[in-house]
């Protein structure tokens, strides 16, 4: 069994005991405690099960690369499913259940699936399922489904917070083990702004559990000195609890704090996302322990013998009581002699090596652990848990030569760097004979925009697996680091004691002749249930490419991404196309190194601001008085204003009724307005606007069009001539943001010595549209002296002045066909001038209006709107908008493409009116039908619906459209579609349908 | 080629599956092809298939840079959908989805189509007004979409949240018969099937030079030396400028880098798959259980398969605001593939001013929906010399005249 010991620990607080919960068993363990690890110390090896075969499945690390401790953890607006119980901090009240299991942990249906893996081969999916054809959808899928995901999904709104830090650093040093202190160390004396990360809450990393000693002490004297030391320093900042989740091109770095996952209670954000800028990337994310491939290595009690070592060490639990060790390498002496140094029982030491004559081997048998070398595990025994080995001559095929009796077993294959960061970019890796991995190819780093390398590694992540040597590459690329960044670097050497280890001799399957009856039960990815076999198969079906390899059985695709299995798929993978290792390659690194959860990715931007929310100065008062809301880009505007019970339709009705008949008013403050200005303004007018522009007079305002390269109408909108040089280019709301880059992207790219400056001043105004026959009253009862008389201010006139004490800009525009006045006043008097025209206006019933009757009165006059009309594939000519487009310029956005022979073909579709014959209101985005079907067996068309609308004005139907030769056809009665298949039969007619003479705006 | 099925499985299963055979065979490229295509991806491979199939040309070699299906095949979102605004789009895409209906039993190999359903939300007016035309549309191209109500959308997606507070659903576009199928088993099914008509699909090739004479072509250079061709096939996506420039001429495509990301799996949560394009997301649930999300292409010009970190920003917060329970889900994997896109964000299946040379590139960020009906058409116009009914609209020539097809309305987001 799995106990805790009496003594050691040295992260534990036994004075703290903390309460937990795991399935609903009530739990206890010590502050400082992984979950991993109270868990074990309460002989809970036994966590979960695994994906494809539901086998039972047992903790076999002790940090981020655990496959299989994963937790549903929390309850309600808390719940998170797939939680590493080995980096999940104990505290108090913590509630975990574990995953992937029906109708318990311990007893679970779904572990039929084992009993059928003979025939649930790696891919089988893809060989079977294919009859009858139904039967997929719905009876395989969803069986599947079921039985594979992992974690159960949350079901409510996450309660927590997150944040964003943006940080831009000289520096950056991932990884808190002493090879990034000892970077920090000497990049920060250097006088470089350093930022050191470490993804646990301990400094040190692996040397103390390791029993190293630096400059005569114990490693944790060291440690604690070392971040005393860089903690005084002001131009360094640590950040424990913090990974490096991602490396993005030119220094730009993800990483991931949890800062109350071990605190709940804490009110403060629970993650934080840092967005780093560093000139210079250290990785000192040191190695991971890889698993041995033997029969029944994945039984619960099967461990990383690095793992081991770390939790007797580190929180005083032992994994077993007899704990068999098996390597093929030196390291792992360490933990049969930390074992034993804890009073465990190590019954043998299995080194598949012919001899093992090291410092550590020979530590061990000093120590009086039998030690048996060329010996292989043929098997492990046991069902939900270790119960004993047999064991073989690794050179052999597996006959057994003995069994031994043991509840844990430490495994080690050897160690490999942690790359990801330093691949994430680009950068390239070596592969090393002596110890059996991928490093990094310094001559191959990541690359930043100046051409020079910009991620560094060090320590046992640059392929040091003696302390000695991590040290000397920390002290030997933090001075070159601090050199490349001019800054001048004292060291000061650092002298590690430690033994000298002997190389380790490759071993991917043990023993080396295993059958396939063996290899079919020696795992290598232990979470989505892939062996050795499959891997093999693979191979044999011509899935050679690694990242087929990996896609067709799934190894490395769980949620430790092949942490623990990568190297050794590879190399069986590699065996099996008689090719080295590198030739195979290693499938691609992706960010993030561990999973980050979406709510840090995503930071405060939640709920209402999860995008910019962009308000008007009158906002509030639409709120205050019952606006139904349109979101319309990042603003919203009021739809309508419904009173009392009435509905959006009635509302609509009222509000143009009251505008058409006395008086209505618009917030039209979003609607884009641009300033350009300078002596090459007109000019610059000229080529963005189909029509002439620079002929424009000051005082008075022109309808523009904007055409995209293509020819496409793309925006429309007055423009005003406010003095020689400067335009102000009024856009559609929806527009504004992206007209304004397309002007800029001329400006920048194409007509860049042109004197021209545009700026949006979008917000700089509060713009109010007075629509209707009381319109001009109104304003002249507000006084202020402008003279708005019709002669002085006619149709398409602007000018600048006092209305009452409000500093106005009136426009004398209308799209509405009422009389209508447009005034502009500045931002801060905006909602001042508003009251005061609903307080001036009560005798004429002024009734604000909101988007929708601004369409239907808009459609009433048969105006085009940009997006209902238009849909990129418009152009001005098929809009009946000919006028707008000047024939005197020899140039103009959009005119080249014109004239290209689509766009000239007589054969397009132009804007008429339409008018159902029962006056009822065609569907939006109805077609017009024509006869016959086209080569590909669509129905023929000869037009579509483009706004279709009730008018309340004219109490029937109206609709605006584009039909082939439509202008051509007044009177003509066609068939539209509906989408039961009927039709509506439709009269061809003017799109002008209300005042088509313009009496009523120009009085 | 031998057949699979549940019985050779437990066959198998005797021998420890010792005796399964190679998918696809690995030969040396032979001197001289028929036809040539440059690109084992999806629709490379799909294009070969149908070239044997309905057209009876099997002396086909197909050659990769890389490994076959190694690009966008399998690195895309697996979206399958034919819910298209204009004729010709929604003509190949829904012969393509109407293949995939049929492909596993076609070749014998389960890619796992699931017509779960796609939805695509409408969250502003209008976009209301956009989906319901292209239901209109649809109605008359044979494709069938319905426009549903918001409760319509909670009953089909219980995990979405339809009331904003920002853009509340307003409604959305159903086609029932879109879904997804399991991408990299679409581009291995079509490999084995046309290794088994003897075909070779020659990997770890790349194409170093295109030889013609009289204006015709007559064969490729390779790192595997010359082939010899009387037809050539460009289907390379991405990298189709670099290839058209070895063929003489140039190509309006510019390619941009566009990003997905998978959650950790979870227990299943989400039966269709959901688009919303005016917060820019998708997402669906792949039978592991991971939540597979997408969004918007970078804004820059890229050959990496690597993508800036602010896009996914972007898509997680729009698809927690949509989902909320995804908010204390983690991101497992985030990668991006190479969009070959056009003027029209609508591809290129067309004869090129090089005789005998054909190219189909341009599929943007919805090639693999389109692989069974791209392949389909480009067999057929390579097979004829002329586009056929399908391809017709998508030549070169289009730009020239400014007969765009373009989809802005009905496809505002990547897909």
């Amino acid at each position: 069994m799995s106990t805790r010991l009496g003594t050691g620990g040295r992260l534990i607080d036994r004075t703290h005991k903390l309460n937990f919960s795991f399935n609903g068993k009530r739990l206890k363990g010590f502050a400082g405690d992984t979950l991993a690890a109270a868990l074990m110390a309460e002989n809970q090896m036994l966590v979960g099960r695994s994906f494809k075969y539901h086998r039972p499945r047992g903790i076999v690390a002790a940090g981020a690369e655990e496959p299989n401790a994963l937790m549903n953890m929390g309850r309600g607006a808390k719940f998170e499913p797939n939680q590493r119980a080995t980096t999940t901090e104990l505290c108090e009240g913590l509630t975990a259940a574990s995953q992937n299991h029906w109708p318990s942990l311990e007893y679970d249906i779904g572990a039929l699936n084992q009993y059928a893996a003979r025939v649930l081969p790696a891919g089988f999916y893809y060989k079977t399922f294919i009859h009858p054809r139904p039967f997929w959808k719905h009876v395989f899928e969803p069986i599947i489904r079921q039985s594979a995901g992992l974690g159960q999904a949350p079901k409510d709104r996450d309660s927590d917070r997150y944040e964003h830090f943006h940080a831009d650093v000289d520096v950056l040093i991932i990884g808190g083990g002493v090879a990034g202190l000892q970077s920090a160390v000497i990049a920060g004396r250097a006088g470089a702004r350093v930022l050191l990360l470490e993804q646990t809450a301990h400094w040190g990393g692996r040397a103390p559990v390791d029993g190293v000693e630096v400059d005569g002490q114990a490693a944790d004297i060291w440690i604690n000195n070392t971040v005393q030391a860089l903690e005084a320093m002001p131009n360094v900042r640590l950040r424990a609890r913090c990974m490096g989740a991602g490396v993005y091109d030119h220094g730009s770095v993800l990483a991931y704090e949890r800062l109350t996952d071990h605190a709940p209670q804490t009110d403060a954000p629970r993650h934080r996302l840092w967005k780093i800028r560093a000139h210079q990337i250290i990785t000192a994310t040191g190695a991971i322990e890889r698993p041995l491939s033997f029969a029944g290595n994945d039984i619960p009690g099967v461990m990383l013998a690095a793992a081991i070592r770390d939790y007797v060490v580190n929180y005083a639990v032992s994994p077993g009581d007899r704990t068999v060790i098996v390597t093929n390498n030196d390291d792992a002496y360490r933990t049969a002699i930390a074992l034993h140094h804890a009073g465990l029982m190590v019954p043998c030491i299995v080194d598949a090596r012919p001899t093992a004559t090291g410092a550590l081997p020979e530590q061990a048998r000093a120590l009086g652990i039998p030690v048996k070398t060329g010996t292989a595990i043929a098997k492990v025994k046991g069902g939900k848990r270790v119960t004993g080995v047999a064991l073989c001559q690794q050179a052999g095929e597996g006959s057994v030569t003995e069994e031994i009796a043991c509840d844990a077993v430490g495994m080690s294959g050897g160690w490999s760097p942690v790359v990801h960061l330093w691949s994430h970019c680009g950068g390239k890796l070596n592969w090393e004979d002596q110890g059996q991995f991928f490093r990094p190819d310094p001559a191959r780093a990541p690359i930043s925009h100046d051409g020079n390398a910009f991620v560094s590694a060090v320590g046992s992540a640059d392929g040091h697996m003696l302390t000695q040597a991590v040290f000397d590459s920390a002290a030997a690329i933090g001075t070159e680091i601090a050199t490349r960044l001019g800054r001048k670097v004292a060291t000061e050497p650092v002298n590690v004691t430690g033994p000298q280890e002997q190389p380790l001799v490759p071993v991917w399957v043990m023993p080396q002749g295993a059958p396939v009856e063996a290899r079919s039960k020696m795992w290598l990815d232990f979470q989505n249930d892939v062996k050795v076999s499959d891997v093999q198969l693979a191979a044999r079906e011509g899935y050679e490419s690694v990242e087929h390899t990996k896609r067709y059985t799934t190894l490395g695709m769980a949620t430790d991404q092949g942490k623990l299995s990568n190297i050794n798929g590879l190399a069986i993978l590699a065996n099996e196309l008689n090719a080295r290792i590198p030739e195979v390659g290693t499938t691609t690194f992706r960010p993030p190194y561990t999973p980050i959860s979406m709510g840090a990715i995503a930071g405060e931007a939640r709920g209402d601001i999860f995008q910019p929310l962009r308000r008007t100065p009158l906002h509030d008062w639409h709120e205050d008085h019952g606006a139904h809301w349109e979101p319309v880009g990042h603003w919203r505007r009021p739809y309508c204003f419904p009173r009392g019970e009435e509905t959006h339709a009635q509302a609509v009705a009222r509000e143009i009724k009251a505008t058409r008949t006395s008086l209505g008013l618009l917030d039209a403050s979003t609607l884009g307005k641009i300033v350009v200005k300078g002596p090459d303004a007109g000019r610059f007018m000229d080529m963005l606007y189909t029509n002439m522009m620079s002929t424009l007079q000051p005082g008075k305002c022109r309808y523009g069009l904007m055409c995209s390269e293509n020819g496409f109408l793309m925006d429309d909108g007055v423009v005003a001539r406010i003095d020689e040089d400067t335009f102000l280019c009024h856009t559609t709301t929806g527009g504004a943001d992206r007209i304004h880059a397309h002007m800029e992207d001329w400006l920048q790219c194409e007509w860049w010595d042109w004197k021209v400056f545009t700026a949006n001043i979008t917000e700089q105004w509060a713009q109010i549209a007075v629509v209707g026959p009381n319109a001009r009253k109104l304003l002249q009862k507000l006084g202020g002296g402008m003279d708005l008389s019709a002669s002085a201010l006619p149709f398409m006139g602007w000018a600048e002045g006092k209305i009452g004490d409000f500093d106005a800009r009136v426009f004398r525009i209308s799209f509405s066909g009422e009389l209508s006045f447009e005034v502009a006043v500045p931002a801060s008097q905006g909602r001042a001038f508003w009251d005061a025209l609903h307080a001036a206006g009560a005798e004429f019933n002024a009734t604000p209006y909101g988007t929708e009757a601004l369409h239907v009165m808009r459609a009433e006059k048969g105006f085009i709107m940009i997006g209902d009309e238009t849909d990129g594939t418009v152009i001005p000519q098929d809009l009946g908008l000919g006028w707008a487009i000047s024939k005197k310029k020899d140039d103009y956005l959009g005119k080249r493409a014109q004239e290209r022979a689509h766009m000239i073909d007589p054969a397009r579709w132009k804007l008429v009116g339409l008018e159902t014959l029962d006056g009822s209101v065609l569907p939006d985005g109805c077609y017009a039908v024509a006869e016959g079907v086209n080569a590909n067996g669509q129905r023929n068309t000869q037009g579509r619906v483009t706004s279709t609308y009730h008018s309340p004005t004219l109490s029937k139907g109206i609709a605006i459209g584009l039909v082939l030769h439509g202008p051509d056809r007044m009177g003509e009665i066609i068939e539209f579609n509906k989408v039961d298949g009927g039709v509506i039969r439709t009269r061809i007619v003017s799109p002008v349908f209300y005042d088509p003479e313009g009496e009523k705006q120009n009085v | 080629m031998r057949r699979y099925s549940a019985f050779a499985i437990a066959r198998e299963a005797f021998r420890h599956h010792l005796g399964w055979e190679r998918a696809w065979a690995s030969p040396a490229p032979k001197s001289r092809y028929d036809v040539i295509i440059v690109g084992a991806g999806g629709h490379g491979l799909a294009t070969a298939y149908y070239l044997g199939k309905n057209h009876g040309i099997t002396n086909v070699a197909v050659i990769e840079k890389g490994w076959l299906g190694g690009g966008n095949t399998g690195r895309n979102t697996t979206i399958i959908r034919s819910n298209y605004l204009q004729d010709p789009s929604a003509a190949i895409y829904e012969k393509s989805r109407s293949l995939y209906e049929n492909l596993s039993q076609d070749f014998n190999y389960n890619v796992m189509f699931s017509p779960r359903g796609v939805i695509m939300l409408a969250q502003t007016e209008h976009e209301v007004r956009g989906y319901k035309r292209t239901a209109h549309a649809n109605a008359l191209q044979g494709v069938t979409t319905e426009f549903i109500s918001p409760d319509r959308v909670k009953d089909l997606c219980p995990i979405i949240n339809i009331d904003g507070p920002r853009y509340p659903v307003l409604g959305g576009l159903w086609q029932a018969r879109g879904g997804t199928a399991r991408h990299d088993a679409v581009a291995w099914g079509y490999a084995r099937a046309c290794s088994a008509m003897g075909m070779d699909i020659i990997q770890q090739c790349e194409v170093t030079g295109i030889t013609a004479q009289g204006g015709k072509v007559t064969g490729v250079q390779t790192t595997k030396g010359a082939i010899g061709c009387a037809k050539l096939g460009i289907v390379v996506a991405g990298h189709s400028g670099v290839l058209a420039e070895m063929a003489g001429f140039r190509l309006p495509i510019e390619s941009v880098a566009l990003q997905a990301l998978v959650s950790e799996p979870i227990k299943p949560c989400m039966d269709v798959v959901v688009m919303a394009n005016t917060v820019h997301g998708y997402m669906s649930q792949s039978d592991k259980g991971e939540m597979v999300i997408g969004g918007g292409a970078d804004g820059y010009n890229n050959y990496t398969q690597r993508g800036s970190f602010h896009h996914i920003e972007e898509t997680v917060r729009a698809l927690i605001e949509t989902f909320p329970m995804i908010s204390r889900l983690k991101m497992l994997r985030q990668w991006g593939g190479i969009v070959d896109m056009t003027g029209d964000r609508s591809p290129i299946i067309s004869p090129t001013p090089l005789g005998n040379c054909f190219i189909n590139c341009g599929w943007g960020t919805g090639g693999f929906k389109a692989i069974p009906g791209s392949g389909w058409a480009t067999a057929e116009m390579i097979a004829g010399g002329a586009p056929g009914p399908l391809a017709a609209a998508f030549g070169l020539e289009r730009f020239r005249e400014g007969r765009f097809i373009d989809e802005s309305v009905a496809a505002g987001v990547a897909h």
